[in-house]
Order: structure tokens, then C-alpha cells, then sequence
């Protein structure tokens, strides 16, 4: 009776033990593949980084050149769509917050907007192109901005009404309480309290849209050229990637691995920042 | 009595202040209440416009092929006649590759960060697991086609081609040179890729699981798998799944990642490791080469098609960690 009991015990204490060690197998994998990508990021794009990638433009094929086209297009549009996404996202995401927060309206909105945060976002490029670029007849940087716009706004909306329903209820009475109207409540306590929380939020949405290629390649398009004319095709990083990663001339390759580089420490910088951002608005409180 | 006066002038002035300085709050009250529900109100309009756009852009060739477009291979931009199959079949079984791998992992990291993780470690550990979500995809994407699919095509392929040669189901599965790219390969980055999606929601849901609910199990002698598969588990499953369908969508209109590594080949073919193509994959590769009406229609076709695949899979989603939200609020 004793052995059966231990040898049962032993039994589901090795299932335990053998499912515990394939969990640390797990986190294992997990930190060696992003290690692994960091790795190969540094060791193929650091031997192309010269003065010339940022002071030259995309070559042709076979011939040395820079990124310098590429990075103005990339750094022009994620202004423009966080210059047009941010506004709109607060604004909206004020109003979930603090005027509609349980109407039935916001409730639809709220799930629209968690939709068109996980969107494909190849659609929201289809959308732009029909839109934008048939309209105008031509790819343009305008396009291409839009489609980014597009991608800023649900992360800015999401992080913006989950900050402010943050801000305790009470500090909003106690403004009140004080006889300021509702926009003083709104802009000079509320944004003020979720203000780190806000700014995280623009951040996340910048990092998420410096990567973007796929909403860039039917509105932005590509150009070879130096090109500051937003109202033409305008090269981009990711595009450039796309394009040079798959040449068969190794000049190119190089360059798409330099640009992935930039890409990556770039977007990863973001992350770190916005993330310290907020854990440090969390230690204050 | 100068005081007095002194009051009884400054307060005539002080009224006229009040009076104008509440119009101008009244003022500025609607404007901001109007302009931030005329911006949520753009927010809802905005996804009417995708999904109108995505119809009528779609029309032509919905109404050229009929239903028969979702059921049709050919895809021939010479002839110009176009079927969906090849596309929904390499994009549902990528992400059915990439949920067989994925979600096993993604669960075990989280079960290493509530369950296993010495504390110290858990905070750096979480914010790598992130970072993986980071990452563009366009950076997986040049990783896949010249580090990954490589290495699968020495090391990997050639040993299942030959283990499971005389098998009778999975011979046919694993069937054909190692190209190193195809729908296998872009399978594996694209469980990569959800990983950090389906362990955060995941991890997340564990940690909503009450200490002395598993305290009791450990109490009775459970181990540690039995706590996690018998209270765990059981008690977040919505939550799980919820992340689960999360990490689909993301599968199922991931675009650049896949584009590289999966051949763009619109044929179907039975064995895992032949190139393919996605949904998404075509339309990256052939949008801006398309010149005709038709062409065009077609691949707006597929992203419409895309499109209401996800937002099926994302509205399950959303709809299962609603729930979860609601239990644990009661």
C-alpha cells in the first residue's frame, strides 16, 4: 500500500517536474530568438554603417550609396500620421473617458477602435490607396502619412481613455467642487494627472508605425531620388528594405541590413523609453 | 468706510468678470465636449469607411467571379481569371502552423513568469518577451528569408523529409526538396511573432487567479502542473482563449514576415515545405504591379475577404476577454 502511494506520487511529481522544465524550455526559446534577431541585426548591419548611408541617396543597382532619401521619407511621414493621429486620438479618447465613458455609443466605439487596433494592416493600405492615391490619380507622401495617421489613432485612443480612467474620480470632484468648469477639469487636472501615461501611449504608437511597410506600399510608394515633394512617391525605410533585402545585388542587401538596424535600434529605443516612462509614473504613485 | 468702498467698487467690476468669464466656460465647455465626440464619432466612421471602400473597390471582380471566387486556384493575371483558394488555403494553414507551435510555448512562458520565475528575474524577463512584439515585421521578415529559412533548409527539412518518407499521412505532408522557403518556414515566424501576444494576454489572466485558491491546491499536495492545469487553467480559460484569438488575427493578416519567406506560389500543393502564398502576401507582392481593372478588384477582393476574417476572429476575441473582465469585476 505504502510503495503503490509513493510510486503514484513519484508518478505526478515527475509529469510535474518534466512540464515544469519544458516551461523553462519555453522562456529559453523565447530569449534566445529575440537574442538570436538582435544578434544577426548588429552582425550583418553594423559593417554597412558609414557616414555615407546618411549623407547619400539609394543607388543604383551595383553601385555604393546611402539612406538618406529613405530616412527624410520615413522620419517626414511618421510626423505626418503622428501629427494627424494624436490630436484626433486624444480628443476621442477624452471623450470615452470622461463624457460618454458607459453610453452605448462608447461601448460600440471602444470595440471598434480594439478592432482597428489589431487590423491587418495591409487593409488600412488598401483603404488609403482607393481613398487617397485613385483620387489623386498618383502615390504621394500625403497617402502615405494618412495610412500611418491611420495605425496611431486606436493605440493613442486605447492609451489615452485607459490614463484617464485612471485618474481617480475624486480629483475630479474636488476640481469641480472648487467651481471650475468642466474643460478646466478636463484639461488641468485630468491631463495633467495621465500625462506620462499619454505620452507612453504616442510613443508606442510612434515605434509601432516607424516599422510599417505594408500600408507603405501602395501609398507612399518608393522613389530612388532625394525627394522632399510630399505630394510625390517618397522613399521610406521599410520600402527600401523590401525592395533592396530581396535584389540580388549584394550592395543593396547590405544597405537593407544597415536599414533594418536603424529600424530596430530606433523602434527598441522607443519601447525602452516609453516603457520607463510609465513604470516611473507608477513608482510616484 | 474707505475699506467698504474699496469692496463696494471692486466687486461691481468683479461681477461683470464672473459674468463674462462663465460665457466664456459655457463656450468653451461645448466646444470640447462637441470636439471630442465629433473625434470619437470620426474613430467609428473611419471603420465604415475601411469595410465601404473594401466593397465597392471589390465589386468588379465579386460580381465578374461570384461566390466561385472562393472556391476557384487559377490565378492568371494573363487570362485574367482570378480564385481565392490558393490564398485563404496557404493563410489558414501559416497560422494553423503557427497556433500549433505558438500557443504550447507562449503557455509555458507564462506559466514560467506566474509559476516558476524567480522575482528578480521576472520584471527583464517580461520586458524581452515584449520586445519580441516590437520588432517590425519587416525585421522578421529579412531574418526569416536569410537566417531561418537557410537553416531549415540544411539542418531541418532534409531530416523530416527523410524520417517520415514511408509514413503514409505525414509522408505526403513533408514531401519535396527542402526549399527552405514555403508555407512551413513562414509557420515558424509567424508563431514567433504571436508569441509575445498570446504570453502576455496569458500571463496576465494568470495572475488575476486568487493566491488562495492555489494555495488550497498546494495545501491538498497538488504539484505544480496539477495547480496550473487543475485551478489555473480552468479558472482563466476565456482569458486564455481570448489571447489565443488575439495572437490569430495577428497570424492571419501578417503581411511583410510572411511575404518573404513563403514563395508566393498560387498553387496548392500537399506538402507543407512547397512555396505558397497568403492572403496578405499576394497583395503586397502584386498590388502595385497590377494594371488591369480587374486585376486590382480582385486583390481588393482578398483584402476584403482579409478583412472579415479578422475582425470575426478579433470581435471572438475581444468579445471572450470582455467576459473575463466582467467575472473578475463581480
Amino acid at each position: 500500500m505504502q510503495n503503490l502511494d509513493m510510486g503514484r506520487y513519484n508518478r505526478r511529481r515527475r509529469v510535474s517536474s518534466l512540464l515544469m522544465i519544458g516551461s523553462w524550455f519555453a522562456a529559453i526559446t523565447g530569449m534566445a530568438i529575440l537574442g538570436l534577431i538582435l544578434f544577426t541585426l548588429f552582425w550583418r548591419g553594423v559593417g554597412g554603417l558609414n557616414l555615407a548611408v546618411f549623407t547619400e541617396s539609394t543607388p543604383p543597382p551595383g553601385a555604393a550609396g546611402g539612406l538618406l532619401n529613405a530616412i527624410y521619407g520615413s522620419v517626414m511621414m511618421t510626423v505626418l500620421g503622428t501629427a494627424l493621429g494624436t490630436p484626433l486620438g486624444i480628443l476621442a479618447g477624452t471623450w470615452m473617458a470622461e463624457y460618454g465613458r458607459n453610453s452605448r455609443l462608447a461601448t460600440v466605439i471602444r470595440f471598434i477602435n480594439d478592432i482597428l487596433l489589431s487590423a491587418p494592416s495591409i487593409v488600412i493600405g488598401l483603404f488609403v490607396y482607393e481613398v487617397m492615391v485613385v483620387t489623386m490619380g498618383h502615390f504621394s507622401a500625403w497617402a502615405g502619412g494618412c495610412a500611418l495617421a491611420l495605425l496611431v489613432l486606436p493605440v493613442v485612443v486605447r492609451t489615452t481613455e485607459d490614463m484617464l480612467l485612471l485618474v481617480p474620480d475624486g480629483l475630479r470632484e474636488a476640481a469641480s467642487a472648487l467651481g471650475s468648469p468642466r474643460w478646466m477639469v478636463i484639461s488641468r487636472v485630468c491631463y495633467r494627472a495621465a500625462k506620462a501615461g499619454m505620452v507612453t501611449g504616442v510613443l508606442l504608437a510612434v515605434a509601432r508605425v516607424t516599422g510599417e511597410t505594408a500600408p507603405l506600399l501602395f501609398t507612399a510608394l518608393n522613389n530612388q531620388f532625394m525627394s522632399t515633394d510630399m505630394n510625390a512617391p517618397m522613399a521610406n525605410l521599410p520600402v527600401v528594405i523590401f525592395q533592396f533585402a530581396l535584389s540580388p545585388y549584394p550592395e543593396w542587401q547590405q544597405l537593407a541590413w544597415t536599414a533594418a538596424l536603424l529600424i530596430t535600434v530606433t523602434v527598441l529605443v522607443l519601447n525602452i523609453v516609453a516603457r520607463a516612462l510609465s513604470s516611473s509614473r507608477l513608482k510616484k504613485d | 468706510m474707505n475699506q467698504v468702498a474699496s469692496v463696494a467698487s471692486s466687486a461691481a467690476p468683479a461681477n461683470s468678470i464672473t459674468a463674462s468669464a462663465l460665457r466664456r466656460h459655457t463656450l468653451w465647455d461645448a466646444v470640447l465636449k462637441h470636439g471630442t465626440r465629433s473625434a470619437a464619432i470620426t474613430v467609428l466612421l473611419l471603420l465604415g469607411g475601411v469595410i465601404v471602400t473594401l466593397i465597392e473597390g471589390s465589386w468588379l471582380s465579386l460580381s465578374t467571379f461570384g461566390p466561385g471566387f472562393l472556391t476557384t486556384e487559377k490565378w492568371n493575371p494573363v487570362s485574367e481569371e482570378f480564385g481565392a483558394l490558393a490564398p485563404i488555403y496557404g493563410t489558414l494553414l501559416t497560422s494553423l502552423i503557427a497556433m500549433l507551435i505558438g500557443i504550447p510555448i507562449s503557455i509555458g512562458i507564462a506559466i514560467f513568469l506566474t509559476e516558476l520565475c524567480p522575482p528578480r528575474l521576472k520584471r527583464s524577463i517580461s520586458t524581452a518577451i515584449e520586445l519580441l512584439a516590437g520588432i517590425p515585421s519587416i525585421i522578421y521578415g529579412i531574418w526569416g528569408l536569410f537566417v531561418l529559412a537557410p537553416f531549415l533548409q540544411a539542418h531541418v527539412q532534409p531530416v523530416m523529409i527523410s524520417t517520415f518518407a514511408g509514413v503514409p499521412l505525414l509522408g505526403g505532408l513533408f514531401a519535396g526538396p527542402p526549399y527552405g522557403i514555403g508555407i512551413f518556414t513562414a509557420g515558424i515566424i509567424l508563431s514567433i511573432m504571436v508569441l509575445p501576444y498570446i504570453t502576455s494576454v496569458t500571463r496576465d489572466v494568470f495572475e488575476t487567479v486568487p493566491p488562495t485558491l492555489k494555495e488550497s491546491a498546494y495545501a491538498l499536495g497538488c504539484t505544480t502542473w496539477e495547480v496550473v492545469r487543475q485551478v489555473v487553467l480552468p479558472f482563466t480559460s476565456t482569458g486564455v482563449i481570448g489571447g489565443i484569438m488575439l495572437g490569430l488575427g495577428r497570424a492571419l493578416g501578417e503581411t511583410m514576415a510572411v511575404t518573404f519567406v513563403i514563395g508566393n506560389a498560387h498553387r496548392i500543393s500537399g506538402s507543407l515545405l512547397a512555396p505558397g502564398t497568403t492572403i496578405s502576401a499576394s497583395i503586397a507582392n502584386e498590388f502595385t504591379e497590377a494594371e488591369t481593372e480587374l486585376y486590382t478588384s480582385s486583390l481588393i477582393s482578398l483584402g476584403l475577404l482579409l478583412f472579415l476574417i479578422t475582425f470575426t476572429v478579433l470581435a471572438i476575441a475581444r468579445f471572450m476577454l470582455l467576459r473575463l473582465q466582467r467575472k473578475a469585476g463581480r
